[in-house]
């Protein structure tokens, strides 16, 4: 409780004389950057063991300490730019793009009913537009690398998310009709107040199309084509080393945690669980978000990668229309119900 | 001081969009134009935001940032702009173009000088607005007030669609058969 009341003490202190949220802003990073650091480790240890393997196990106890040590690593190597660049500005600027284009959709997300850091009203809207430039990192770093690899990786991944995000798009047109909202928090209220408690259900077909929009968003396997590395050895930053290169490593990571964050909050419930846990109200969040991103990692271990027509032919002649009649049927249920 | 704030807001914004706009006409590599356009978008929707319209704010970075500006990417990567062309055709008209400009800024500053602002129609204030949220609103105004034509927008944008996929299957036909 004591906790709680400095917490907003000091929220008061700079919303008032700063007009931002800035402290919950700083939490909400810091909390995500964290969390990044140690999916890179789940997953590390998750695949060796679907691989029989044992993942990182020599800094720390049980390979815990990998993590910092990748991202010292990483920092103290030397940041390489090739001097046959396209344009110097482009290729620093490209990675930067990526990442704040994953991360300021957390500034949207409710975490909680009460812990949410701006919460505007069309909410919904600001992810999408978001996850909608996030494309443009990677695209402009295939293009000022100058190198044949990256361009192919940059041209893939804008064709593949251009086309993807319409159907992502599409799929929670749904959950924007259920619920009578485009803010994130009226929506888990709204579901919360329906008959199955989540959205998930009768919004099965949208749920369905929104994890493989998903997924496809993040350029993950099965649909990593753009940094396809036993064709294009590794797409889109080839030329990139250092932190440049982790950059793009952290923007991939942050666009899975808001997707299955996005996920959680339209399709599964957000903060809603079928039991409180006194003293952490966001627990049930955070269990449906961690079994998400397990499941991202679950699928990188199971499936093989498409070839880029299948890839296309998915996104258009299948995810679109599904989501279309998934928008239908929702305006039935509207208006039947 | 708050009104001060939203001057000072105001006034970066209008030069920024300026002088972005200029930048990407006079920009000679196009993907440094695309992205100087895509600075441009992004204070337009910021200048939508301080008119409290978010929603078009947000539309404005999914649509034209996200999906259009993309497109013009592709556009500039597949078509090959190493060399300058200069078109004697056009670059004849040059004087007269100025001149015509010239009269157009002429046209505006006149305009611009006995602009007088019109009382505002209905009782929807920006606040209430914002206050039963964007989408809602126009959701409502487009499919009751204006269903027809929403309609007709809707058909004429299935139509080009459709157009587009006949054009570039014809061409496709035509290269086959040759």
């Amino acid at each position: 409780m004591d906790v709680q009341g400095a917490y907003n003490a000091a929220n008061h202190f700079l919303l008032k004389y700063l007009g931002i949220s800035l402290f919950k802003a700083l939490i909400v990073v810091v909390i995500a950057l964290l969390h990044v650091a140690y999916i890179t480790y789940v997953e590390r240890k998750v695949i060796g063991r679907m691989q029989q393997r044992l993942g990182p196990n020599r800094v720390g106890p049980r390979g815990l300490l990998q993590p910092i040590a990748d991202v010292l690593k990483l920092i103290t190597k030397e940041d390489i730019i090739p001097s046959s660049v396209d344009s110097r500005w482009v290729f620093i600027i490209a990675p930067f793009i990526s990442l704040v284009a994953g991360a300021t959709s957390l500034a949207v997300l409710p975490i909680w009913e009460h812990f949410v850091v701006t919460n505007v009203n069309a909410s919904l809207l600001v992810v999408l537009a978001m996850s909608s430039l996030s494309s443009f990192g990677v695209i402009l770093a295939g293009w000022a690398s100058n190198s044949r690899y990256s361009f192919l990786g940059g041209l893939r991944a804008g064709a593949q998310v251009v086309s993807y995000e319409i159907a992502m798009a599409l799929s929670l047109v749904g959950v924007m009709m259920l619920a009578g909202s485009m803010n994130l928090v009226e929506i888990v209220k709204a579901q919360i107040a329906s008959p199955f408690k989540i959205y998930a259900i009768p919004q099965i077909i949208g749920f369905f199309v929104f994890m493989i929009a998903a997924i496809a968003e993040t350029n993950r396997t099965p649909f990593d084509l753009p940094e396809a590395e036993t064709e294009l050895v590794a797409g889109y930053f080839v030329e990139y080393s250092g932190i440049r290169f982790a950059l793009f490593y952290l923007a991939e990571y942050f666009g899975m945690v808001v997707m299955s964050m996005l996920a959680v909050v339209c399709f599964l419930g957000g903060w809603y669980g079928p039991f409180d846990i006194p003293g952490i109200p966001m627990f049930w969040f955070l269990l449906k978000l961690y079994f998400l991103i397990f499941f991202y990692i679950w699928v990188r271990a199971t499936l093989p990668r498409y070839r880029y027509d299948q890839l296309m032919g998915l996104g258009w002649k299948v995810l679109i229309p599904l989501s279309l009649l998934n928008i239908v049927i929702t305006g039935f249920i509207k208006i039947l119900v | 001081m708050e009104a001060l704030l939203s001057k000072l807001v105001f006034l970066y914004l209008a030069v920024v969009l300026i002088a972005t706009s200029i930048l990407v006409i006079t920009n000679r590599n196009a993907v440094h134009a695309v992205l100087w356009m895509l600075v441009m978008f992004f204070h337009q929707a910021v200048l939508f935001i301080t008119l409290d319209a978010e929603f078009l704010a947000a539309i404005q970075i999914i649509v034209y940032a996200g999906a259009v500006l993309v497109l013009f990417l592709f556009v500039v990567y597949m078509i090959n702009l190493r060399t300058e062309l200069k078109i004697k055709n056009f670059m004849d008209f040059w004087p007269a173009a100025i001149l015509v400009s010239i009269a157009l800024l002429i046209l505006i500053a006149k305009g611009v000088g006995s602009l007088k602002l019109p009382s505002p129609v209905g009782d929807m204030t920006p606040e209430r607005i914002l206050a039963e949220g964007h989408g809602k609103v126009l959701g409502k105004a487009l499919f009751t007030e204006h269903i027809l034509s929403f309609e007709v927008v809707g058909v004429l944008l299935l139509v080009a669609v459709l157009g587009a996929i006949v054009l570039t299957r014809r061409i496709r036909m035509k290269g086959e058969e040759a």
